[in-house]
């Protein structure tokens, strides 16, 4: 089995703090610790503002190994309300990425 | 950690705040719920969930939840609260409302509700059991949520209507029937963080992936328009000038379905002499949208098929709100749009099942011939206001504050407000609504947390049940659904259970028909065939059967809309009417028109040139509902201050840094805010969240929670601003100033 990682479909990705709470409900987090972490990066551009997010696993994400051993997807994954956050293996994941514009792929561990 | 059990129920309020409708799973063990997940097989949700649902455990064993009833026993204010039984409680709530009947008449008690819990029905029947007609969002300025849009619907086409994101089909986009809007029009409202008026949000997102284009209104860049094709930053309150400009386009340009206008619809030209009154040119001068984005914007809608309008709360806070809704409804009739695939489908409950009764013959046989015939005499508002008699049959909130002070034409002597912290939340002019309440002999407020409502006027606090503690359904548009009880918390009772028993008190007709909530649910459930127990045993929830009125699509053409069973409209003259037959009867124009907002750079300059900036307040936060959430750490810690918007241009000539605290004020007074600058409001508007208390302040008097500090809603005013009696309320328009603040406010 190869290293799994997290993609993220940054182009639909809201802000909505559901994996940051999916995460810290998970795995019991108090308030104060965080498994991931969204950004906001708001710029202008030339014509517009340019409005995105993008949460970041931190040292804390074990890609919810507890989840993942039974089948289950990671919890941030599972209730990701823009449904733009994929769980699987890294090889896999980067063919997602050829075919999909404005994506990240993480490898937390 | 193992589980003993896994709950499936519906997701709705007191929990995540909302309007409800995901699939949920409870984890429980040991007689509590551990675990919140989504239910991947509910088709409304599929298995995601929101920040606020996912933090539901902290919610519910917080240790300042109000788990048992209370009544005061210092004086109010002070914070000083006793323990007491069921049986005192509800004993002492039906002895002084008894007295008030019998020395003031019973419309001398207020039933407020705020928004989010399954409220209408417990607070109705209570009310009309009571013997009150007054229902009411006590502090809603113009009742200028939904209702205007709901009204404005219904004159124009007999029916309500919604964005259709297949939701109407457990298939969803799957379906074969369902076609994906080509353009959406997202026209003030940011969907992403809340789910109003039973939708799902993210769905929008769904449609973006599927293809959908964007067409966002809005005076904040939000995340859509920064993803849209074209975004109209408008002036706050002007909506109405655009609605009426886009027609103007759509008319003139003759990009409306000539079809869909000769057969199904009456009015046409009237509506088109008046949106003549309405060149993009002129518009643009009134809205800050330049001209060619206008005429672009109304192309782009109007040349796709099928395209869909998800519209917001701003545009019932428009002057005129129903007027405005009205010519927004307009432009998903002049298209062609209404109730196809992918357009603005009508939306009815599934298989007709209400809440709570609306039917007449319903209402007499609960409540008395009598009591229904007479429930205008008395109502406020119902005088002057001819939507309140023959629409929506609740008090007009700015004239009933009034009423409470000055106690003409009748007194009102107590308020039963539950689901609303009318303080710390909706009440505009909070200082008024304040001043008013303290005036009451007698207030009951059933929550689940003090607040600053609570702790400034109530005399009695029962304790309510959130969502996993409870049995309950829902009805709102779809699916019909249960809501199942998995745990109990303290003494905690759902809104039925408190009501329904109080209700049978004062109503001996109600004690015959319900042993308990599960028969009146029961009761209510009976147009879908199925039982309680039976909808729950076959997972919890019922899409509209097909070819029925509750399902779409192109039900006018079906002869499903109407009571006589003819192909058309539930109108006056069967037709879609862009010349309201409806409106004229109630005294109002029959065609839309523009009005200036009560204060602006128009109507009022010399105001304008002392407080030059528009603010807007109530921008949705994820992690909030309302004036709900600011105590569970999970939540607070992701939207932690009660902060301000200010463009960077705006900041530089105050002289602001981003994260200081800044005072806003007006004529009315002034509160601080931690200022955010951001380029994402218009550099002459300001943001300020609305509903802000601080549960980790002192709550007693004079403090209550910081309200005075911080609640925007103090610089607001209440109206009524609507010829209707709907519409208007100033919540995104009043005009303010910023300044530093002198010293640190933290």
């Amino acid at each position: 089995m190869g290293r799994k990682g997290l993609f993220i479909d940054y182009e639909f990705c809201t802000g909505c703090h559901t994996c940051e709470v999916a995460c810290k409900q998970e795995n019991s987090y108090p308030a104060g610790l965080w498994g991931i972490k969204v950004n906001e990066i708001v710029l202008e551009s030339l014509d517009k503002v340019e409005i995105n997010y993008l949460p970041f696993p931190t040292e804390l994400c074990n890609l919810c190994a507890n989840r993942t051993v039974n089948g289950e997807r990671p919890s941030c994954v599972k209730h990701c309300q823009a449904d733009c956050m994929k769980y699987g293996e890294l090889t896999e994941l980067v063919k997602e990425m050829e075919n999909k514009p404005k994506t990240v792929l993480f490898a937390p561990k | 950690m193992g589980y003993d059990n896994v709950v499936t129920t519906t997701a709705w309020s007191p929990g995540p705040g909302c309007h409800g409708g995901c699939g949920v799973k409870l984890y429980i063990k040991n007689g509590k719920v551990v675990k919140v997940e989504g239910d991947e097989n509910h088709p409304f949700s599929q298995g995601r969930a929101c920040p606020r649902l996912l933090a539901l455990t902290q919610y519910m064993y917080h240790p300042d939840r109000i788990t048992y009833p209370l009544k005061r026993v210092g004086a109010r204010g002070e914070g000083k609260f006793e323990r007491i039984t069921w049986d005192e409680a509800l004993d002492t709530v039906e002895e002084k409302f008894s007295n008030i009947k019998a020395e003031y008449g019973p419309e001398s008690v207020l039933f407020c509700q705020g928004t989010g819990r399954d409220i209408g029905g417990p607070i109705s029947f209570l009310a009309y059991s009571y013997g009150s007609p007054n229902w009411i969002q006590l502090g809603l300025a113009g009742h200028s949520c939904y209702t205007p849009r709901l009204g404005a619907m219904m004159a124009t086409h007999g029916d309500y209507a919604v964005l259709d994101a297949g939701q109407f089909s457990e298939k969803r986009y799957a379906d074969p029937e369902y076609e994906v809007p080509k353009v959406i029009i997202i026209w003030g409202q940011n969907p992403m963080p809340g789910c109003p008026d039973g939708f799902f949000g993210h769905w929008i997102v769904d449609c973006m992936k599927r293809g959908s284009k964007l067409i966002v209104v809005d005076p904040r860049w939000t995340w859509f328009a920064s993803r849209s094709e074209k975004f109209l930053q408008i002036r706050p309150g002007t909506d109405g000038a655009l609605a009426m400009g886009m027609i103007n386009v759509i008319i003139s340009e003759d990009l409306y379905d000539q079809e869909f206008v000769k057969n199904w619809t009456e009015g046409f030209d009237d509506l088109k002499r008046r949106a003549a009154e309405y060149p993009p040119q002129k518009v643009a001068a009134i809205t800050w949208i330049p001209e060619a984005d206008i005429i672009a914007a109304a192309r782009l809608y109007a040349s796709a098929k099928p395209a869909a309008i998800q519209w917001g709360v701003p545009i019932d806070k428009c002057p005129e709100g129903s007027t405005v809704a009205q010519a927004i409804a307009h432009l998903w009739c002049l298209t062609g749009n209404l109730d196809v695939p992918g357009g603005n489908v009508i939306a009815r409950p599934a298989y007709g099942v209400t809440t709570y009764p609306f039917s007449t013959q319903e209402m007499h046989e609960l409540y008395g011939e009598e009591f229904v015939r007479r429930l205008n005499e008395k109502r406020i508002g119902a005088k002057e206001f001819a939507m309140v008699r023959n629409f929506r049959g609740w008090a007009q909130p700015d004239l009933a504050v009034k009423q409470m002070l000055t106690g003409d034409p009748y007194p009102i002597k107590a308020c039963w407000i539950q689901t609303s912290n009318v303080l710390g939340g909706q009440a505009a002019d909070t200082a008024l609504h304040y001043e008013a309440l303290k005036k009451m002999e007698f207030v009951v407020v059933a929550d689940l947390f003090h607040n600053p409502t609570t702790m400034a006027v109530a005399d009695i606090v029962l304790p309510v049940a959130s969502i996993a503690e409870k049995e309950s359904f829902r009805s709102w548009w779809v699916p019909l659904q249960v809501i199942v009880p998995a745990v109990e918390v303290g003494e905690c009772r759902s809104d039925w259970e408190i009501n329904l028993e109080l209700a049978k008190r004062f109503n001996p007709e109600l004690a015959k028909r319900y042993g308990s909530v599960k028969d009146l649910i029961n009761d209510r459930l009976k147009p879908c065939g199925l039982t309680y127990d039976e909808l729950k045993a076959q997972g919890g929830w019922i899409m509209p059967p097909e070819n029925s009125a509750s399902r779409p699509y192109r039900r006018y053409e079906k002869g499903l809309l109407r009571p006589d069973g003819k192909p058309g409209f539930r109108t006056p003259t069967g037709k879609v009417e862009f010349a309201s037959k409806s409106y004229e009867e109630w005294g109002l124009d029959s065609l839309p028109y523009y009005s200036e907002p009560p204060e602006s750079e128009v109507r009022t300059p010399e105001v304008y040139k002392k407080y030059p900036l528009v603010m807007v307040t109530g921008r949705r936060s994820s992690v909030y509902f309302h004036s709900e959430h600011r105590m569970i750490p999970w939540l607070r810690e992701c939207d932690p201050y009660p902060i301000v918007e200010i463009h960077p241009s705006v900041a530089e000539q105050v002289g602001i840094d981003d994260g200081e605290w800044v005072v806003i004020e007006n004529d009315r007074g002034s509160i601080k805010r931690k200022a955010k600058v951001t380029p994402i409001v218009h550099p002459k508007v300001i943001s300020v969240p609305h509903g802000w208390w601080l549960p980790e302040e002192d709550g007693c008097e004079p403090n209550l929670f910081g309200i005075w500090d911080i609640n925007c809603n103090k610089l607001v005013h209440i109206g009524p601003g609507a010829k209707s009696g709907y519409g208007g309320g100033a919540y995104k328009t009043a005009l303010v100033r910023v300044k530093k603040a002198n010293g640190a406010v933290e």
